[in-house]
């Protein structure tokens, strides 16, 4: 497991990052440039453009965007645009978010934090890049926060 | 955007047209670097033939707060293949922001054969214009370098508290929110930057992107960069200029513009910005 925090983090992500942490930074960048290409923006069902600020993810100069969709189950289906066509790292992050935590129990989903950034993209990431980053984090973070409290 | 030398810039020879790099791709006496924000952005596709110069790995010091020494450079030029003749074209993510920042670097090691090419990536891809992920891989050359030279581009903090009690100018490039002390970081976020907001006395905000068209990414003609820097900031080019945003690399930006679009001869890039003067104990601050 890498570091503390990952022991608290739903299995998917962990499992990830653990994968992403064994490899050299050429073959991390590659890897997550292949999962850059599988990103899907939000489907138009969900949210159309002009794309709510509401929904505008902070500090990311990317100009990404998340939604949340609550399904029956009680979990999230998270949903991301990411305007800047060259926002590479916001495509990936957009993807790693929703195939880990999508579905996932949201005390989990709440448990995430913005450490992952580094875990998942390394540590030379610049702050301004890292800090848009964090915010995808923090938000879909604070999707499951409200999800909870609204759940109390 | 119209073609660049009917821009009326001071100097329109340091920037060329994405189409010239187009014709200019195998030239072998022409050398283009990629420089991004984005780490992953120059392996997911770039240039054909172009090298990445990164920011944080290639320009700056590993250990001490500081850029390359002069072995440094010599280094990362003969990695990249260039010899003091060869003409270094940058380009970036960012409407070239890295770009304007490696180019900078560059000029403290005296490369006077530097380019930036207008629009950067942005332009390239909306041109449609093709990308490669192929690495290219150049014979080192035998690059020797001066020492480096801080002395013209560059501004330390005691120049900078020195220039206050000059008719020096000083512009802040960091976002109004930045400038005016309402932010230092994200909500939730531990504050990274300084500890203190605001700007240095007397600073004029003026955002770096200003300067650029967000449709292309390309420079603003000399006309609408003389209404924001002249008519609206008061500089006039003979003014003694220090430029600053956060840890440097936006106001390179900005001292690209002034320095060579509207021909300042004395502008400097305050590169400690505001992560030293924030953080610094007892320099004055404006809110």
């Amino acid at each position: 497991m890498s570091g503390a925090a990952a022991g608290a983090w739903p299995a998917k992500l962990a499992e990830l990052v653990d994968g992403l942490g064994v490899l050299d930074r050429g073959d991390r960048i590659q890897m997550l440039i292949d999962i850059a290409d599988r990103f899907r923006e939000v489907p138009e069902s969900v949210a159309r453009r002009p794309f709510s600020d509401d929904h505008k993810v902070p500090a990311c100069e990317s100009e990404a965007y998340l939604w949340a969709e609550k399904l029956a189950d009680g979990t999230l289906k998270f949903h991301f645009a990411v305007e800047n066509p060259q926002g590479i790292s916001a495509k990936a992050m957009a993807v790693i978010l929703d195939d880990t935590l999508s579905g996932e129990a949201p005390r989990s989903v709440a448990a995430v934090d913005g450490d992952v950034v580094y875990k998942i993209f390394g540590d030379e990431l610049s702050m301004g890049k890292s800090m848009g980053l964090m915010g995808m984090v923090s938000m879909v973070q604070t999707s499951a926060r409200k999800l909870l409290e609204a759940g109390r | 955007m119209s073609d660049i030398t009917a821009r009326g810039y001071a100097r329109p020879e340091v920037l060329v047209s994405t189409a010239w790099v187009a014709d200019h791709l195998d030239d072998p006496g022409v050398r283009l670097i990629e420089s991004n924000e984005d780490p992953l952005v120059y392996p997911s596709g770039h240039i054909q033939g172009a090298v990445e110069v990164d920011w944080t790995r290639d320009l700056n010091d590993q250990v001490r707060r500081d850029y390359l020494g002069r072995e440094g450079f010599e280094a990362l030029a003969r990695r990249c293949g260039i010899t003091r003749d060869t003409t270094v074209v940058f380009y970036g993510d960012k409407n070239n922001w890295w770009a304007c920042y490696a180019y900078w670097v560059f000029q403290l090691f005296g490369h006077d054969a530097a380019k930036v090419m207008d629009g950067g990536r942005l332009k390239w891809e909306k041109e449609g214009r093709p990308l490669t992920r192929e690495v290219p891989s150049y014979p080192a050359t035998d690059y020797r370098a001066p020492e480096r030279d801080d002395s013209v581009h560059r501004a330390f903090r005691d120049q900078v508290l020195a220039h206050l009690d000059t008719p020096g100018k000083l512009i802040d490039v960091r976002s109004p929110e930045e400038y005016s002390g309402q932010r230092l970081h994200m909500p939730d976020y531990p504050n990274e930057g300084a500890l203190r907001g605001g700007h240095i006395p007397g600073a004029a905000n003026v955002p770096w992107a200003r300067a650029i068209d967000p449709e292309d990414g390309t420079f603003k003609d000399a006309a609408g960069l003389r209404a924001i820097y002249e008519d609206e900031k008061g500089l006039r080019p003979g003014d003694d200029v220090v430029a600053y945003c956060r840890i440097g690399e936006r106001s390179s930006h900005t001292w690209f513009v002034l320095r060579h679009l509207l021909g300042y001869d004395k502008v400097r890039n305050y590169d400690g910005s505001w992560t030293e003067w924030g953080n610094l104990v007892g320099v004055p601050i404006e809110k």
